[in-house]
């Protein structure tokens, strides 16, 4: 990872209090969690709940020191990211959980393999996604036939004895 | 038995068929793998894991071996030829590997770091086999508190003491101790942060985590990225093998660099990939050619990635005799254990004792292996470096979805009438967390250690204070616990005194970024 100079054009750093936010709710919600665990009360001096206290107020002090940094703007300069790409590896991963149950693994498998390299900029998906569903289908075949992984079936895969 | 004859023992159960036939394979594909640009070691093992799965245990440990140690072999090829380093271990091989490589001496400088892995893992597996009964003997009369303290100087040296920043750092780990706590607790059979979703109740897998951070993560941050570093492959020009001179100037920096990686690898703290730095320096002061250094010097490869196999072998000792992982491959190995109701520590030892010794001897076999492997396939492995990136990140998303899938394949979520994997769902959730990790400067490795070391710390330190009925005062009672503190607070101070005087740069080079 390489890591530039502290940005110090942005300051505060908005998303870096951002995450100052998101450690404290995460906090408060393992405290409110733990709070509503009904504990008998022999083992109320050391019992489940102790450690995830422990926790939450570790990452409520977290959250104050991220606040800290990102106010003196202490956390490393970023480039501005692209999100096109983002959105294609995390829309192919979504099509792939979804089309599994019921087309099979092959069929999910090259939504995701068509949609990634579309994120890297190889196309078009009318060519990529029978590329992909080759390459699933025979991964299926060694993995499901071979090392006796149980992975989704759906049609195509059923017509395999 | 004493050491030699339990070892022969567990040479002779390595050396049957079936076994040879799971570490060549584990070698094999190690290696494949591994050697794929921006996959290090940890990433090829947790993508491999759901291949052993169907495996008995000692056969899949054994291939685990294979997996491992080819992984690492597979990272350096990538660092020289490439100067992408997939882990931070070989961020040093890269930098005088890759200079040899331009000047066309990418052949030596793959045969140096080919054969001082072996001479370093050759060695450091012996050394492991020495040290490892004398540990499990130390480790007997630990009680519980001095696992605790012992976990608690782990999770500083992994998070707080390298690295650029310590804030980030235990964040990372807090956020991993935080998913450790999801789930079923073992002792009381209460659930807990489960938010009443019957998949939470089983935890977290170690192994989906490590493959969302590391493998999706990874995809999304380099998919996103305006500024893509264009590289090139550089072709192995001219003879594979090492001139007398190379050899004189080589085997020096092979047993320094095993001398200096095996102990701190040893060591039952983080930041084993300090060795190569240490190794790099040295052989810089010794060597009689220090105007080559930064222009492709040879000992700066021999020797780094000599004390980088020697550490990695080095972690297996904590690893083995205590359960402490020290790096994210090592808790990924701990969860290939606990896959067969295994519990690596001093009892492992007592109880499967045969199997503990065919896995050190699968270590000397695998190694040996590598070394008669590597070298003719070269051309192989250099032809899967140029895998062009649209289809290289496909594959490895497909691959992960896959040892999801394959460790836990139920359709137990349903959005409407569509079944769909509540595993695979996770999957992207961390994913997207493992980006924002990278994007704003986090370490992965401290997450992945915290889930798999959380739970496991919370064990002792319940333990402990039901012993003294509540009494927080047993955790410092025993001068072993006491000594550990003592070192974990020396971790997290000597650090800050030189980030005060400023010399922080040499700190945050040694990131433990992956491995």
């Amino acid at each position: 990872m390489s890591l530039g100079e502290p940005n110090l054009s942005r300051r505060p750093d908005r998303a870096a209090l951002f995450i100052a936010l998101a450690l404290a709710v995460i906090a408060g919600v393992i405290v409110w969690q733990t709070s509503m665990m009904r504990v008998p009360p022999i083992q109320a001096k050391v019992g489940p709940q102790v450690f995830p206290y422990v926790i939450a107020g570790g990452l409520f002090l977290l959250s104050i020191g991220t606040a800290l940094s990102a106010w003196r703007g202490q956390f490393p300069s970023r480039e501005k990211d692209n999100y096109g790409p983002m959105l294609w590896i995390i829309g192919g991963l979504v099509g792939q959980m979804l089309l599994l149950g019921w087309a099979g693994f092959s069929i999910g498998t090259a939504v995701l393999f068509a949609f990634t390299a579309k994120a890297f900029g190889r196309g078009p998906l009318w060519q990529t996604i029978p590329i992909g569903f080759v390459l699933a289908f025979v991964i299926w075949f060694i993995f499901s036939r071979g090392l006796q992984l149980s992975l989704p079936m759906g049609p195509i895969e059923r017509l395999i004895p | 038995m004493d050491t030699f004859g339990l070892l022969a023992n567990g040479l002779l159960a390595a050396l049957q068929w079936q076994n040879l036939l799971y570490a060549l394979l584990g070698v094999t594909l190690g290696t494949a793998v591994g050697v794929l640009p921006g996959i290090g070691p940890a990433l090829t093992v947790a993508l491999l894991l759901p291949v052993t799965y169907r495996l008995d245990p000692t056969g899949s440990l054994i291939m685990f071996a294979g997996i491992y140690y080819g992984g690492m072999y597979g990272g350096s090829t990538t660092s020289i030829l490439l100067n992408t380093p997939g882990e931070s271990a070989s961020i040093v091989t890269a930098l005088e590997g890759n200079k040899m490589a331009r000047k066309g001496r990418g052949g030596p400088a793959l045969a140096t770091a080919a054969i001082g892995s072996f001479v370093a893992g050759l060695i450091a597996t012996i050394a492991l086999a020495f040290l490892a009964p004398w540990v499990v003997k130390v480790a007997l009369s630990f009680g519980p508190a001095d696992y605790f303290a012992l976990m608690v100087l782990a999770f500083i040296t992994v998070s707080a003491a390298f690295g650029d920043s310590p804030l980030r750092g235990v964040t990372a780990l807090f956020i991993g101790l935080g998913l450790g706590v999801i789930g079923i607790d073992l002792q009381t059979g209460q659930a807990r942060l489960a938010f009443g979703i019957p998949d939470l109740l089983d935890g977290i897998e170690v192994t989906t985590l490590a493959v969302a951070l590391f493998a999706i993560g990874e995809t999304l941050s380099i998919a996103s990225s305006r500024t893509q570093m264009k590289e090139e492959v550089l072709a192995v020009k001219g003879s594979v093998w090492m001139t007398l001179e190379d050899w004189k100037r080589s085997w020096g920096p092979w047993l320094r660099g095993t001398l200096i990686g095996f102990p701190i690898g040893a060591m039952p703290a983080g930041g084993a990939e300090i060795g190569t730095f240490f190794s790099y320096a040295a052989e810089r002061r010794l060597s009689k050619h220090p105007e080559e250094f930064g222009h492709g010097a040879i000992e700066g490869v021999a020797g780094p990635e000599a004390a980088n196999n020697a550490s990695a072998a080095g972690t297996l000792v904590p690893l083995l005799t205590l359960g402490l992982p020290t790096s994210a491959t090592a808790a990924i190995m701990l969860a290939g254990f606990q896959q067969f109701g295994l519990q690596p520590g001093p009892l492992l030892f007592a109880n499967n004792a045969p199997l503990v010794w065919s896995l050190i001897a699968s270590l000397l076999v695998a190694n040996f292996m590598l070394l008669v492997l590597n070298l003719p396939l070269i051309g192989l492995w250099v032809k899967l470096l140029t895998v062009p990136k649209p289809w290289l990140y496909a594959g490895i998303l497909s691959f992960a979805t896959l040892g999801t899938l394959g460790a836990n394949g139920a359709m137990s979520g349903r959005l409407g009438p569509i079944p769909f994997s509540f595993e695979l769902l996770i999957l992207l959730a961390f994913g997207i967390l493992g980006y924002g990790l990278r994007r704003f400067g986090y370490p992965i490795a401290p997450v992945v250690i915290g889930l798999i070391l959380g739970p496991l710390s919370e064990q002792q330190l319940r333990r402990a204070l039901a012993i003294s009925q509540g009494d927080p005062m047993v955790l410092i009672h025993s001068p072993i616990a006491i000594t550990l503190y003592i070192v974990a607070a020396a971790a997290v101070l000597i650090p800050l005194y030189f980030r005060i005087r400023g010399k922080g740069a040499v700190l945050s080079q040694m990131a433990s970024d992956e491995d």
